[in-house]
C-alpha cells in the first residue's frame, strides 16, 4: 500500500483553486450515466447526496434510522465555523485555518484544514438559502457567538440546535431530489460490506433492517458518510445508533484507517448514574463561563455540598491553571476531572463526579441574569438528574463525544481504495489530534456540499460511463455471502451472556486504558483483555430473535463485534504514538507541569494502519504519511 | 441512595403488519428511579433475553428528545405523562413504587407497524418530499446576509423548524391527523423570505400528499399541541388552512 496525499503544489492559498482547474470534469448528458452509492444522511451524507443529484448524478442513499432526518448529526448543538468576519473582529480564512491546525496540536494535513476554511463561508450561505433559522441579531443579519480555542466570534448557531436545523436543510434537499427520482432512498437498510473488483470500490451489500434480507446494489463510486466511532467505548454522548461497522468492513477490504487512537472526551456531560445506563447527554461547554469547577478537599467527604466550607472545596482548575482557571481547552479539564476522581476525591453515588457550581456566579450577577444564559441547560439538567442546579452544585464529569480518527483520505477525500471515498466524522481529514468545538459540522457539510460534488467527478470522468459487472458477479456473491456467515454465526453461538454486557465490559477496557491518559503498561494489557473478551463473546454472546425480522439485537451485535477488532487497533495505535498530541495523552510523554509533551521531529504522522488479517490476534501493518508544516510554525501549547 | 421501585409493565407484542398482535405482562423488582423509560425497558430485554424470551422491539437513537425516533404511547399518552419531553426524556422519578405500565406503539392507519412498537413513519417523509423544502441547488446561493431576516420572524420560523418528526401529534389526535407536522414545515419556510417564494405550490402539494397517505382531517381537538415534545404550537394548522384555501380557490 502506497499513501499518495495527491495535495497540488503551489502556495496554500490557490491549491484548491488549482486542482479544480486541473480536475476533470463529466459532462453534463454523461452524468446520468454514472450511479453513486452514499452511504449515511448526516451531514456529510445528506449533503453530498443532494449535491450529486443536483448535478445529474443517480444516487443510492442509505441510513439506518427510519428516516435520513434522524441522523446522529441532529444532535449537535452548539454551532458552525466560518471565517464570515461579520462581527469585524479579525477573522480571515488564515485565521479560522491556523486555529484549526494549532487546536488539531498540528497533527492535520494543511492543505485539507485550508481548504476546510476556504469553503466555510459558502456553507453559511447555502444552509441560509435553504431556509436554516440561524440566531440573528435585531437589525436582521446573521448573529455570531465565539466558542473555544478561537479569540474570534465566528460561530454561527440556531438555538441550542444548530446540527438539527443543519440536517434538516440537508434532508430536505435529499427529499427534494428523491422526489426528482435522482435519488433512490433506502432508509432502515445498513451496509455491511463494500464490494471491490478489480481493485476497484464497485458496490456494497446492505441488510434491509425490517425484512432481513441481504441486498446487492452495483455503482460506479461509494461515499462513506458513516459517522464516528465513539460507541467503542460503549457510553459517549453519540446517539445509539452510531457504529464502525461501514468503515471497518471497509477497511477489512483494503481501506487504510488514520488514527484510531484519537479520541475527544468532553469535559462537560451528565455523570453515569448506574449499569443501566445507556448513553452520556452532553451539556454546553459554556457552562464553565460561570460555573466553578471543584471537589472536596478531603476524601470520603458526604455531606452535601452546600455544606462544605470554602476552605475546604478544592477548585483545582482555578489552583492549577491560574491564568484560564475553569476555561482550560477541553483536554484539559477532561484529564483534571479524571485525575481528582482517580485521588478519590470524586463525588456522588459513583465517586466519578466534580461538581460545577454556580453558586458564586448566581450571588454576583443575580438569578436572573443566569437563568437568561442558561435557562434551557438548567432545566434539562434537572429533568435527567433530578437536582436543582440554582440550589446546588451540578455534578459533571468527561464522557467520548467525538473522534478524531477514521478512514484514510487523500486531498480528494478517496480512500485507499480507488472509487471509495469517505466524508465527515467517518474519515479522519481535518482535525489532527483534536476537534475544535464547532468544527465537524463546518467539516461534514464541507466534505457534502462543496469537495465530493468535484472531487468524485474526476475519479468518474475516468471510469466507462454505464460499466456494469451485474450483481451475479463473485465479488458481490462473496461479500453476500460472507455478510450471511457472520450474522448465522452470530445467531448460532446462542450463549449466556447478553450483547450489552459485553459491550459494557468492553467498553470499560477501552474508558480506563485507551481513554483520557494512556500508557505503555495499561495498553498492553489493553490489548490482551481485549482478545480476550472478543474470544468470549464468539463463544458465549447471546442473540435473540431471527435473521429474517426486524431484529435490533441482532443489528448491535455485529457493530460490537467490529467494535471488538477497532478497540484493539486504537490500542496498537496508542502503543505507537509514544509521545502526547492533542487528545492523545501518554503519561510518559509530559511536560514538568503535566502538559502533552509532543514529539515533532518522529511522529509528526498520520499513522495509517493496514489490515492484514486477524487470528486471535489483530495483525496490521502500519503505514506513515509524514505531514509537512510549510506554512505554520509549531509550537508548544500552554494554558498555565 | 437512590430509590429502586416494583413496576408492573403490560406492552404490546405484535410480529409484522399482519399479525392481530397481542399485550404482554412482566413485572420488573429493580427499577432505579434516575432510570430513563428507555433504559428501563433496557432491562426488562435483558432479564427477558436471559430468559430465552422475546425482547420487546421499540425505536431509539439519540436518547435525548432530538431525534424523533422514540415514539411510545404510554398508559394512553404519547411520550408519556410528562409534558413536552419525548418518551427517551421521561425519568422512572415520575413513577411510584407498584405503578402499572402500558406501553402500546402510535396507532394509526398511515403508521402500520413494523413489529411489536416500532411503525413506519415513511409517510412523513412522502410529505416532506412533496414540498417541504426550498428549491435552491449546492452553489447557487447568495451572500448569507444580503437578506435581512427580521428577528422576530427568525425566531418564529425556528419555533417551528424545530419538530422532531416522532409522530406524537398523530398519534394523540382522535382523526389521526398528521396537521400539526405537515403545518409546522409550512410555517416554518413560509417565515422567511427565502421559503416565502415557493408558499402557495408548497401547501398544495403537502396537503394533498397528507391526504393521500391517509391521515385524517383536522377537526381542531387540540390534543396534538398538548403532546408535542418541543410545543409546536397549532397556530401553524390555521396557517396552512388558510394558505390552502387560497391557494385552491386560485386554482393554482
Ligand atoms: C451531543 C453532540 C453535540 C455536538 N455538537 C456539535 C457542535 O455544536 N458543533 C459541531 O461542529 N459538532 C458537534 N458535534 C459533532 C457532530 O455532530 C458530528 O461529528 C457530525 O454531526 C457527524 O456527521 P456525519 O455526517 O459525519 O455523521 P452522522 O451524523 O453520525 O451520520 C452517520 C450516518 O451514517 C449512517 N450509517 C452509519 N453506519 C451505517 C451503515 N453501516 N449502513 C448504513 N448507514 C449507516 C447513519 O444511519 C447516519 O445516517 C456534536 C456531537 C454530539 C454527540
Ligand atoms: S409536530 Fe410535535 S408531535 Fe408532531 S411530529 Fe413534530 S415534534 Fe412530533
Ligand atoms: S430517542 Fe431520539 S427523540 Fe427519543
Amino acid at each position: 500500500m502506497k499513501l499518495d496525499s495527491k495535495v497540488p503544489g503551489g502556495p496554500l492559498e490557490q491549491k484548491w483553486d488549482k486542482h479544480l482547474k486541473d480536475i476533470n470534469l463529466v459532462a453534463p448528458n454523461n452524468k446520468r450515466k454514472y450511479e453513486i452509492i452514499v452511504v449515511g444522511t448526516g451531514l456529510a451524507g445528506g449533503a453530498a447526496a443532494a449535491s450529486f443529484a443536483e448535478l445529474g448524478y443517480n444516487v443510492r442513499s442509505f441510513c439506518i434510522q427510519d428516516s435520513a432526518r434522524r441522523a446522529h448529526s441532529i444532535a449537535a448543538q452548539g454551532g458552525i465555523n466560518a471565517a464570515k468576519n461579520y462581527p469585524n473582529d479579525g477573522d480571515s480564512i488564515w485565521r479560522l485555518f491556523y486555529d484549526t491546525i494549532k487546536g488539531g496540536d498540528y497533527r492535520s494535513r494543511e492543505s485539507n484544514v485550508y481548504r476546510l476554511a476556504q469553503v466555510s463561508n459558502e456553507i453559511i450561505d447555502q444552509a441560509v438559502a435553504q431556509g436554516v433559522p440561524f440566531a440573528r441579531e435585531y437589525g436582521g443579519t446573521l448573529a455570531n457567538r465565539s466558542f473555544g480555542g478561537a479569540q474570534v466570534s465566528r460561530t454561527f448557531y440556531a438555538r441550542g440546535q444548530t446540527g438539527q436545523q443543519l440536517l434538516l436543510g440537508a434532508y430536505q434537499a435529499m427529499m427534494r431530489q428523491v422526489h426528482t427520482g435522482k435519488i433512490k432512498y433506502h432508509p432502515r437498510h445498513e451496509m455491511l460490506d463494500v464490494v471491490v473488483i478489480d481493485g476497484q470500490a464497485r458496490g456494497i451489500i446492505t441488510r434491509d433492517l425490517v425484512s432481513g434480507e441481504l441486498n446487492r446494489y452495483e455503482a460506479d463510486a461509494v461515499v462513506l458518510a458513516t459517522g464516528g466511532y465513539g460507541n467503542v467505548f460503549y457510553l459517549s454522548t453519540n446517539a445509539k445508533n452510531s457504529n464502525v461497522t461501514a468503515a471497518w468492513r471497509a477497511h477489512k477490504k483494503g481501506a487504510a484507517f488514520a488514527n484510531p487512537c484519537y479520541v475527544q472526551v468532553h469535559p462537560t456531560c451528565i455523570p453515569v448514574s448506574g449499569d443501566y445506563q445507556s448513553k452520556l447527554t452532553l451539556m454546553s461547554e459554556s457552562l464553565r463561563n460561570d460555573g466553578r469547577v471543584w471537589v472536596p478537599r478531603k476524601k470520603g467527604d458526604d455531606r452535601h455540598p452546600n455544606d462544605i466550607p470554602e476552605e475546604e472545596r478544592y477548585y483545582y482548575l482555578e489552583e492549577r491553571y491560574p491564568a484560564f482557571g475553569n476555561l482550560v481547552p477541553r483536554d484539559v479539564a477532561s484529564r483534571n476531572a479524571k485525575m481528582v476522581c482517580d485521588d478519590g476525591l470524586g463525588v456522588g453515588e459513583t465517586g466519578l463526579a466534580v461538581y460545577l457550581d454556580f453558586r458564586d456566579a448566581i450571588k454576583r450577577d443575580g438569578r436572573d441574569t443566569i437563568e437568561a444564559k442558561y435557562g434551557n441547560l438548567f432545566e434539562m439538567y434537572e429533568n435527567i438528574a433530578g437536582e436543582n442546579p440554582y440550589k446546588q452544585p451540578m455534578k459533571i464529569y468527561p464522557a467520548v463525544h467525538y473522534t478524531m480518527g477514521g478512514l484514510w483520505v487523500d486531498y480528494n477525500l478517496q480512500t485507499t481504495i480507488p472509487g471509495l471515498y469517505a466524508a465527515g466524522e467517518a474519515n479522519f481529514s481535518d482535525h489532527g489530534a483534536n476537534r475544535l468545538g464547532a468544527s465537524a459540522l463546518m467539516q461534514g457539510l464541507s466534505d457534502g456540499y462543496f469537495v465530493l460534488p468535484y472531487t468524485i467527478g474526476d475519479y468518474l470522468a475516468k471510469q466507462e460511463p454505464g460499466k456494469r459487472y451485474g450483481t451475479d458477479h463473485e465479488a458481490f456473491a462473496e461479500a453476500e455471502n460472507a455478510a450471511q456467515s457472520k450474522i448465522d454465526k452470530l445467531l448460532n453461538v446462542n450463549g449466556n451472556r447478553t450483547i450489552i454486557d459485553f459491550h459494557r465490559t468492553l467498553g470499560k477496557i477501552v474508558w480506563d486504558k485507551i481513554g483520557i491518559a494512556r500508557n505503555a503498561e495499561g495498553l498492553k494489557s489493553a490489548i490482551e483483555e481485549i482478545r480476550e473478551l472478543r474470544e468470549e463473546f464468539w463463544q458465549n454472546v447471546k442473540v435473540p430473535g431471527e435473521k429474517n425480522n426486524y431484529n435490533k439485537y441482532l443489528e448491535f451485535a455485529g457493530r460490537v463485534a467490529d467494535f471488538f477488532e477497532l478497540a484493539e487497533l486504537m490500542a496498537q495505535d496508542a502503543l505507537d504514538r509514544e509521545e502526547s498530541a492533542g487528545c492523545h495523552l501518554r503519561e510518559e510523554y509530559q511536560t514538568e507541569e503535566g502538559e502533552a509533551l509532543r514529539n515533532d521531529e518522529e511522529y509528526s504522522y498520520v499513522a495509517a494502519w493496514e489490515y492484514k488479517g486477524l487470528n486471535g490476534k489483530l495483525e496490521e501493518q502500519l503505514h506513515k504519511e509524514n505531514l509537512e508544516f510549510e506554512f505554520v510554525e509549531l509550537k508548544q501549547r500552554s494554558y498555565k | 441512595m437512590s430509590k429502586e421501585m416494583t413496576i408492573h409493565l403490560k406492552y404490546w407484542k405484535q410480529n409484522g403488519p399482519n399479525d392481530a398482535g397481542h399485550f404482554e405482562e412482566y413485572t420488573l423488582d429493580n427499577v432505579n428511579e434516575h432510570m430513563s423509560f428507555l433504559e428501563m425497558l433496557d432491562v426488562l430485554n435483558e432479564e427477558l433475553m436471559l430468559a430465552d424470551k422475546e425482547p420487546v422491539e421499540f425505536d431509539y437513537d439519540c436518547r435525548e428528545g432530538i431525534c424523533g425516533s422514540c415514539n411510545l404511547v404510554i398508559n394512553g399518552q404519547a411520550h408519556g405523562p410528562k409534558a413536552r419531553v419525548a418518551a427517551c426524556q421521561l425519568h422512572m422519578r415520575n413513577y411510584k413504587d407498584g405503578d402499572h405500565i402500558t406501553i402500546e406503539p402510535p396507532r394509526a392507519a398511515a403508521f402500520p407497524v413494523i413489529k411489536d412498537l416500532v411503525v413506519d413513519r415513511s409517510a412523513f417523509d412522502r410529505i416532506i418530499e412533496a414540498g417541504g423544502y426550498v428549491s435552491v441547488k449546492t452553489g447557487s446561493a447568495g451572500e448569507a446576509n444580503a437578506i435581512l431576516v427580521e428577528k422576530e420572524k427568525a425566531d418564529a420560523a425556528f419555533d417551528y423548524a424545530t419538530c422532531i418528526g416522532c409522530g406524537a401529534c398523530v398519534a394523540a389526535c382522535p382523526n389521526a391527523s398528521a396537521s400539526l407536522f405537515t403545518g409546522a414545515k409550512i410555517a416554518h419556510l413560509n417565515k422567511l423570505p427565502q421559503g416565502e417564494v415557493e408558499r402557495k405550490n408548497r401547501v398544495v402539494a403537502m396537503v394533498d400528499q397528507m391526504k393521500e397517505e391517509g391521515f385524517g382531517d383536522c377537526s381542531n381537538f387540540a390534543e396534538c399541541e398538548a403532546v408535542c415534545p418541543v410545543g409546536i404550537s397549532i397556530s401553524a394548522i390555521a396557517e396552512m388552512r388558510r394558505d390552502y384555501m387560497k391557494a385552491a380557490l386560485r386554482g393554482d
